[in-house]
């Protein structure tokens, strides 16, 4: 800000008149964001709009095509809500995020408290745990698939070695949504380790000096100390995660396709599959369903927001 | 000193890649050791069979998603590169809405985006297209790429451009010789993260590029996954292969990478 304040002044010394001044700047300013608000109104904006559109009209294939779908208001939303899988993506959107956030972010916590005290190789060895995050989700997924698999699958090779019997983690609609749970923790572990080790840089380590000589043990430390001060940073991890929890398709999709018998349908697979995932691409309802999911991440995003003014702030 | 931390860590990071080095050992398996009970959890005897089925059916997929990848990247940096340069220095009219509207855009889901690209070209005959898989794709890079320019370019010395601008340095002139030769670390981050956004892409080319004879290499995998379930060591091989870029950047730029993470959540 103080850099911003001396460029103005410097600038005005050189021009008297600064009316005219002003003006140009804001239209040199207007000019270099021009691409970007183009961008945003026609592959943003634009889509969004389709998609609503799509939500209050009958689309079929044809009607697609010719563009002539019959206008049904509410009608798509209203199906959804009444339909017997949406309790049922509902509840399982709900097991899914909350379940891999608490994990991720549980996990994420404990490596970047392990790492955070200098060891030898500590830095190669973290920058390794990155890896899981930069694979292609369809590496990942199909990798687990096969780990998974019921009866070649290494999960229960080794489980055999503890005289678990098997387990038909990806066909069986008990364990289908745990064992794609699974797979996304471990995708997620990354992002939170590197987030909260970058928040846990930021803690004075004079604070942890003191209460050491105070005679605070490890856990006391880690509850007086670290949990606290890490909050602003745990919160908006955990809101990240939650907003990125929401839309994951890939992952499900690719392991299980939402089954068996809709027990890992999310409602974004849900959304999915119904335009996409079918040889009867359904459209409106699956934009209905579609931003359905918008509206809850919107409330979640907007928790983030005021979060992160409320940092600014104070 | 602290060897027995070093200790745990590497046991941790084992842990944590044995998906990787899963992949890597069954892409080197016989398939007639494939069903093996227990799973070899060696390659004692490795055949590379897997890799010249990869190579051989999916070095197309390969090149194409090298393309998309590179035109991702291009499309990003000139939306993005001007407008980081405005919000961070020019102070435009409206710079908070431009800043919420890039949080929102963040959230929306990719099915969401999928389903309203889609009713925009089939209209256009953009379906099946690289040139319309690379737009789709920048969406999911563009929003974190301004917010990180912004970032970086207020950071910039105000010294720097007052001084080109009382020699008469135009603002298209102080932005091209001396804001952009500063943020080359962001522009590196930035590309990095277009790049394997758009390679590891899957949603949009399930959806729009489906019935495409040129495919990506994520849906190249996904065919293949669909259509033979028993030659898993030519999969395992052919998602080695598509992996190689992440591993790539990860020993070259590991640096970028754990910027590009910390600069959307943390402010310092």
């Amino acid at each position: 800000m103080t850099s911003l304040r001396t460029e103005t002044v410097a600038v005005r010394r050189e021009t008297r008149p600064a009316a005219p001044r002003n003006r140009a700047r804001r239209w040199t300013a207007v000019a270099f964001l021009a691409p970007l608000i183009v961008y945003l109104l026609v592959f943003y904006a634009y889509p969004l709009y389709r998609n609503i559109e799509l939500s209050v009209h009958d689309y079929t294939p044809r009607a697609f095509v010719q563009g002539d779908p019959e206008f049904t208001g509410l009608e798509n939303y209203r199906d959804i809500l009444a339909d017997g899988t949406f309790l049922r993506a509902l509840r399982s959107t709900a097991v899914f995020t909350l379940a891999s956030i608490a994990a991720q972010y549980a996990i994420g916590l404990a490596l970047a408290v392990f790492f955070h005290r200098h060891f030898r190789l500590a830095a190669t060895l973290r920058a390794m745990f990155l890896v899981p995050w930069l694979l292609p989700l369809i590496v990942s997924a199909s990798t687990w698939s096969w780990m998974l698999n019921s009866e070649n699958g290494i999960v229960n090779a080794a489980l055999q070695a503890f005289g678990i019997g098997q387990i038909n983690w990806l066909t069986s609609p008990d364990t289908s949504l745990l064992a794609v749970t699974i797979a996304n923790v471990w995708l997620g572990v990354p992002f939170n380790l590197v987030i909260l080790y970058a928040g846990l840089q930021n803690i004075p380590a004079e604070l942890y000096e003191a209460a050491g000589l105070d005679g605070a043990g490890a856990w006391q430390r880690f509850r007086r100390i670290t949990l606290p001060l890490l909050r602003p940073v745990s919160l908006i991890t955990l809101l990240l995660g939650l907003i990125y929890t929401l839309k994951v398709v890939d992952i499900i999709w690719i392991m299980t396709r939402g089954g068996p018998a809709d027990a890992s349908t999310t409602l974004a697979i849900w959304s999915y599959r119904e335009a996409f995932g079918t040889g009867q691409p359904d459209f409106s309802p699956a934009a209905a369903v579609g931003n359905l999911l918008i509206l809850i991440a919107f409330v979640a995003g907007l928790a983030h927001v005021r979060l992160q003014r409320r940092e600014e702030a104070g | 000193m602290r060897a027995w931390k070093t200790a745990v860590g590497i046991v941790l990071v084992g842990v944590m890649l044995f998906p990787v080095y899963w992949m890597v050992n069954v892409s080197l398996t016989k398939t007639s050791d494939m069903r093996a009970d227990p799973p070899h959890w060696f390659p004692w005897d490795p055949t590379f069979e897997g890799y010249a089925a990869a190579l051989g059916q999916q070095l197309p997929a390969l090149a194409t998603s090298l393309f998309i990848g590179l035109g991702t990247v291009a499309l990003t940096l000139v939306v993005s590169l001007p407008a980081g340069f405005a919000l961070a220095r020019l102070r435009p009219r409206g710079a908070r809405a431009i800043d919420f509207l890039l949080l929102v855009a963040q959230m929306i889901p990719a099915v969401v985006m999928a389903m309203g690209f889609y009713a925009i070209y089939i209209r256009l005959g953009l379906l099946n297209t690289v040139a319309g898989l690379i737009v789709a794709d920048s969406t999911l890079a563009v929003p974190f790429a301004v917010l990180l320019f912004r970032a970086f370019m207020a950071g910039i010395p105000g010294e720097v451009m007052a001084a080109a601008q009382i020699d008469g340095a135009s603002t298209w002139r102080t932005f091209r010789s001396i804001v952009l030769p500063l943020s080359r670390n962001s522009v590196i981050t930035v590309s990095l993260f277009a790049f394997l956004w758009a390679w590891s892409d899957f949603i949009f080319a399930s959806t729009l590029n489906r019935n495409s004879d040129v495919i990506p290499i994520t849906l190249g995998i996904f065919r293949y996954i669909g259509n033979n379930t028993t030659q898993w060591n030519s999969i395992m091989a052919t998602a080695v292969v598509a992996s190689l870029p992440a591993a790539f950047l990860l020993v070259l730029a590991q640096r970028y990478i754990a910027a590009g993470v910390t600069a959307g959540a943390v402010k310092d």
